[in-house]
């Protein structure tokens, strides 16, 4: 007694030219604002055909299972394919739900029914909600890339004078954004020789224990390679939250930038005149 | 998650404490690691290796390189046959000792680590696993 | 006496740790450099470690050590060439090293250390500033 599954497995391989042409029919109608193309229809066939070797020897209610390893696959590749070229989420998963019209056009002709008719909805589900899967977690690894290329641009170092570095911190401080802070710092320092680095806060939006502890940790680091720091941009609030949580930074820290980097001056020996008095004062 | 290699090394002198660095150096290159963490995971190796040594009267090192899809990682397991600790929670604190040093090794390795646990009791030896993941 | 080579810059000495250090050679250097302080009368010590590739808390141990003990024989200690690396291990291991002033290479060490031993009344004042 053939089971079910067979039974759809059977239908598929002798149907297989008419399915095709039904199903691509259905996708071209069903996705109104995109072309069906050629990669699609081969894409379809190949489809087709795991489809039904899957079929022939795996189970309807479990596609985890090895027989449906190359649908998966497929489909995984389908997705990822979708993402890049802009598709939605459900323009990707009507690539297989479309499948059930043709389908059950032929299971209505060729055998009974309604019977297989709630088995293959079910198969049909699955691999549609699986191609969502896919498409979900693709878009999570291109914002992931994103989030880290976003880190990596948004720590940059800047040489305000011979010896004087500054680091401008935009955003939260987290544990992640501390390491790639440091060690550009520090490289930094190494390549410059820099004895002084500011560091300003205008851009980071709250002060806490945990983001004190970042400031502190990268303090350090500089230190530790012979540059001593500054912190500045520190705002009213900030400022209140500090006292306020009792956070002891250990290190000089100026209201703005232009107050730091005269400090920083002073402390490398530098002097800025005015040109207008030193040229008078020489009387020329 | 699978192990791609290990290899077990002893850990009676200090002479082999410096093996074990350059032992972990290499397999933390050789899975790719960067510099910084590399300097991390030999650190941490450093401070437990040296432990090993002088507080468990010497012992063995395992270094497993792991992969786990697409991440790589690196695992110590260091054991001795040592007193044990008594109150693992007392080591794990920054400054204690009982051994007049600055009693930073433990703590410290596990702050340098992505992974930490230890299992010690006394008479019943020491057990130090950590790991650190690219 | 360690295989650490010490040598002698004017009232300086100048040590370069250029191996990877098991425990006993580490503890010979510091009886070295506290022996030649006393016997050079040196008011500085440099130690160069840039070609340390990690720094423990053994190692940070001995990096105190040397300076308290030359501070007692009214020595400044200065720790040069600290690779980045090693810096933000340091930071994240919590060791402190205290008494241990630090700076970028031997130039600079050497001329922090002159600016300690001969008017350190004009060092402070320019930290306050």
């Amino acid at each position: 007694m053939p089971n079910k599954e067979s039974v759809i497995a059977a239908l598929i391989d002798k149907n297989q030219q008419a399915l095709l042409r039904g199903w691509l029919a259905a996708q071209k109608r069903d996705n109104r604002s995109r072309e069906t193309n050629a990669p699609t229809a081969d894409v379809a066939e190949q489809f087709l055909r795991h489809l039904a070797t899957g079929a022939a020897g795996g189970r309807f209610d479990d596609i985890s299972t090895p027989e449906w390893a190359p649908a998966r696959e497929l489909l995984e590749d389908f997705s990822r394919a979708r993402v890049s070229q802009g598709f939605s989420p459900t323009e990707t998963a009507t690539f297989v739900f479309s499948f059930k019209e043709p389908l059950f056009e032929v299971l209505q002709r060729e055998a009974d029914g309604l019977a297989q008719i709630w088995n293959i909805t079910l198969l049909l589900d699955r691999l549609g909600l699986y191609t969502i899967e896919c498409y979900s977690r693709t878009r999570e690894e291109v914002i992931g890339r994103q989030q880290q290329e976003l880190l990596e641009l948004s720590t940059p170092v800047v040489e305000l004078w011979d010896g004087i570095l500054a680091l401008p911190l935009i955003g939260t401080l987290d544990s992640a954004r501390t390491q790639i802070v440091m060690e550009n710092l520090l490289e930094r320092i190494v390549a410059s020789g820099a004895e002084i680095a500011i560091i300003d806060i205008t851009g980071v939006p709250t002060v806490d224990t945990l983001v004190a502890q970042h400031l502190i940790k990268t303090i350090s680091a500089a230190r530790l390679m012979g540059a001593d720091c500054i912190l500045s941009g520190i705002r009213p609030q900030i400022a209140q939250t500090i006292v306020h949580l009792g956070l002891e930074l250990n290190v000089v820290s100026k209201a703005t930038m232009a107050d730091a980097l005269g400090l920083a001056l002073r402390r490398t020996e530098k002097v800025i005149v005015d040109r207008a008095k030193v040229t008078a004062g020489t009387g020329d | 998650m699978l192990v791609e290699s290990d290899e077990t090394m002893p850990l009676r002198t200090s002479d082999d404490v410096v093996r074990v660095r350059q032992a972990v150096r290499n397999r933390a290159v050789g899975a790719g690691f960067s510099l910084v963490d590399q300097t991390k995971i030999v650190t941490a190796a450093s401070e437990v290796a040296r432990n090993t040594v002088d507080y468990g009267g010497g012992g063995t090192l395992k270094i497993e390189v792991l992969r786990d899809g697409v991440r790589r990682g690196v695992r110590l397991t260091f054991s001795d046959q040592g007193p044990g600790i008594a109150d693992i929670s007392k080591a794990m604190t920054d400054g204690y000792t009982t051994g007049g040093g600055l009693g930073l090794g433990l703590s410290g390795s596990k702050r340098l680590s992505n992974e930490f646990s230890i299992k010690s009791s006394p008479g019943q030896g020491t057990v130090v696993t950590l790991a650190r993941w690219k | 006496m360690s295989d650490i080579p010490i040598l002698k810059i004017g009232d300086c000495l100048l040590v370069s740790i250029q191996v990877d250090m098991h425990d006993r050679l580490a503890m010979a250097l510091q009886d070295d450099l506290t022996h030649r302080i006393v016997t050079d009368r040196a008011r500085g010590v440099m130690i160069d470690i840039s070609a340390l590739e990690i720094v423990d808390s053994f190692i940070g141990r001995m990096l105190n050590n040397i300076a308290a003990m030359s501070r007692v024989l009214d020595a400044v200690t200065v720790v040069v060439g600290m690779r980045p690396a090693v810096a933000i291990t340091l930071v994240e291991l919590g060791l402190a090293l205290t008494g241990v002033r630090t700076a970028l290479n031997v130039d600079k060490g050497l001329a922090m250390i002159r600016d300690l031993i001969d008017s350190p009344e004009h060092t402070n004042a320019r930290r306050e500033r």
